[in-house]
């Protein structure tokens, strides 16, 4: 096992020797990788794999009924590996179901944290770009969408804006642009004052060169930390806002739809819904732990 | 001060008109309520009178400007749904919300903050990690899986708690419990940082070095100090015990305003989701004001700095 090239760690291992070499390698690996950081790695990983393969992975179509498989306890609660996690009241396989709605969760999720971020950068770069009264615009933007818990702007917008996929997704994409806003603002005002920009644009370089070809890379780093703490919000949202009956709706399942609709069965068939809950509380938390750990290895203005 | 207090009193007044003209906007814009409280099958006629009677038919700023002009008299609208005034009908849920989500807030200080004191005091003890790794809970776990877990348990396992309604006072409890245990899961967490924070600072160090003890110097200059960045996160609080209303109120059958915003979205009742919206950016607005207010009196610095700028 060799030591993972960290350029911030002291080098905790003697340059020689057999056996302490070893143990110093792997006591350097698991302090550079913890060992909740590989789990929720490991967890993440197999989303992605849920994500791209769904429909192969599935052992049937989340849409497929059997009336005469209604309501099957999963394994461990008196259930066969038929159906490992048991069935609803239609006789859906849950574990079929739970896999397409980590899928929709997730990419929902991905859209829309990548909106918020290109609408943050964009508006940070505009308020740092031009200062003055567009600053002052945006930074009164930003304080008037935080003074509303987001929550109840979704809400109002959603209900009015009608049930399309796409408009929910461009609407939770409005969730979190505010904080990278300020963020990607506060880090190219600071960029400007470098010399790399000043002389890229003594170079003739356009303000769009020199923001998205130069101050864009520099900050990527403390900007991608902050996207992968919008991301697990964005799934809490998401699935509040779908088990409220409001987001994602039937037939497509997301994780919240699947609790909001298995809360009907809590007495007869909790697992309905426990299966989706476990799935969201496992999610956010292995992507927070890793988006901790990413800030604490990369990014020293968030410490 | 005055000053001071008057411009922030100013900028909330903006911030206030920005998040009912954004209310205003997005319900307006989106959707026919004629069509929805009529259904699609009622007679032309029958749309422009109700368009008529409402003032929908009129262009969509000179409803706006009327808006505004009526709030300013106070006079907020009628329901759709039964014609009463929509400050009335919310105004009859508001006791209900508060019954909730004041002992809510209360739990969530009564535990956030002595568990983060005692984790950070304790830094790196069993205890410490205990309390963070129940605290990372209220990051992770939605209030709607909380409440539906504690029902699950309490109500349909045990039968110790009833499952939803508002009729007795047990009826509160879950609600209750949901809500405050999540709050009190980010607070300690914060709480603790903000502490670990100050315990480093060297006047720390230099009050113990002078022979303060501990304790003294716990409650002194530690406790003062880790105040600041841990009111700015009850002022988050307010916001997101609000929009936990909505959920667990849901949950539980509660008759709030939470419940109430559910179904007035659902019907398109326009004018009690915008006295809801109003009346939680009032309540957002002067929870972030009694935040600033409240750091000029727990940071000296803060109050003199004020007065030279302000």
């Amino acid at each position: 096992m060799s030591a993972i090239p960290d350029p911030t760690s002291e080098p905790t291992s003697p340059a020689s020797g057999s056996v302490f070499t070893a143990k110093a390698g792997a006591r350097a690996f698991f302090e550079a990788w913890p060992p909740m950081v590989l789990i929720a790695l490991a967890w993440i990983a197999l989303c992605l794999v849920v994500v791209a393969f769904a429909p192969r992975i599935a052992p049937y179509d989340f849409l497929a009924l059997d009336l005469r498989a209604r309501l099957i306890p999963p394994v461990g609660m008196g259930g066969d590996w038929e159906h490992p996690l048991g069935t609803d009241e239609l006789g859906r396989d849950v574990l079929s179901r739970l896999i397409q709605s980590v899928r929709v969760s997730m990419v929902i999720a991905f859209l829309s944290t990548l909106i918020a971020a290109t609408l943050g950068v964009s508006l940070g770069f505009l308020a740092a770009w031009f200062r003055g009264r567009v600053e002052q615009a945006i930074l009164m933007l930003i304080d008037a969408q935080a003074a509303m818990p987001f929550m109840i702007i979704a809400l109002a917008a959603l209900a009015f804006l009608g049930n399309s996929l796409t408009l929910f997704t461009i609407l939770l994409g409005f969730h979190g642009w505010e904080r990278i806003a300020r963020i990607s603002r506060g880090l190219a005002i600071a960029a400007q004052e470098q010399g790399y920009a000043a002389a890229v644009r003594d170079l003739g370089a356009s303000p769009w060169r020199i923001y998205f070809r130069h101050i864009l890379p520099n900050i990527a780093s403390t900007l991608i930390v902050s996207m992968s703490l919008n991301f697990p919000e964005v799934i809490l949202l998401e699935s509040g806002l779908s088990f409220l009956g409001l987001g994602v709706q039937p037939p497509l399942t997301s994780l919240g739809n699947m609790v909001g609709y298995g809360r009907d069965y809590i007495q007869s068939a909790p697992w309905i819904m426990l299966a989706p809950a476990a799935a969201i509380v496992v999610t956010t938390l292995a992507i927070s732990v890793i988006g901790d750990w990413l800030r604490d290895r990369f990014d020293p203005t968030l410490r | 001060m005055l000053r001071y207090l008057l411009s922030r009193l100013g900028r909330a007044l903006v911030t206030l008109v920005l998040i009912v003209s954004a209310a205003f906007i997005v319900l307006r814009l989106s959707g026919d309520p004629a069509i929805t409280i009529l259904g699609p099958e009622a007679p032309p006629e029958a749309y422009a009178a109700f368009r008529a009677a409402w003032g929908l038919d009129q262009p969509i700023w000179i409803q706006y400007l009327k808006y505004f002009g009526a709030i300013a008299q106070g006079d907020l609208g009628n329901s759709m749904r039964d014609g009463r005034t929509a400050l009335e009908v919310v105004g009859e849920r508001v006791p209900m919300t508060l019954a909730i989500t004041l002992p809510a807030f209360a739990l969530n200080l009564l535990i956030g903050l002595p568990a983060g004191i005692f984790a950070a005091l304790n830094r790196n003890t069993w205890a410490d990690r205990a309390i963070m790794a129940g605290s990372v809970m209220g990051f992770t776990v939605p209030s709607f899986v909380m409440g539906l877990v504690l029902a699950l348990i309490f109500a349909v396992k045990l039968r110790w708690l009833p499952s939803g309604g508002s009729d007795t006072i047990s009826h509160a409890i879950l609600p209750v419990v949901t809500m405050g245990v999540i709050g009190a899961a980010v607070i300690a967490r914060f709480t603790r940082s903000a502490m670990l924070e100050v315990l480093g600072q060297p006047y720390v160090r230099t009050a113990s070095a002078k022979g303060l003890v501990w304790r003294e110097v716990i409650v002194g200059h530690v406790l003062p100090n880790a105040a600041i960045p841990t009111l700015t996160i009850i002022g988050f609080m307010v916001g997101s015990l609000v929009a936990g209303a909505v959920v667990v109120e849901s949950i539980f059958s509660w008759p709030g305003v939470g419940r109430l915003l559910v179904t007035a979205v659902a019907n398109r009742d326009l004018a009690v989701v915008q006295v809801i919206i109003l009346m939680i950016g009032t309540t957002m607005v002067g929870a972030n004001l009694a935040v600033d207010l409240a750091y000029g009196w727990v940071d000296p610095r803060l109050r003199t700095a004020r007065l030279k700028t302000a």
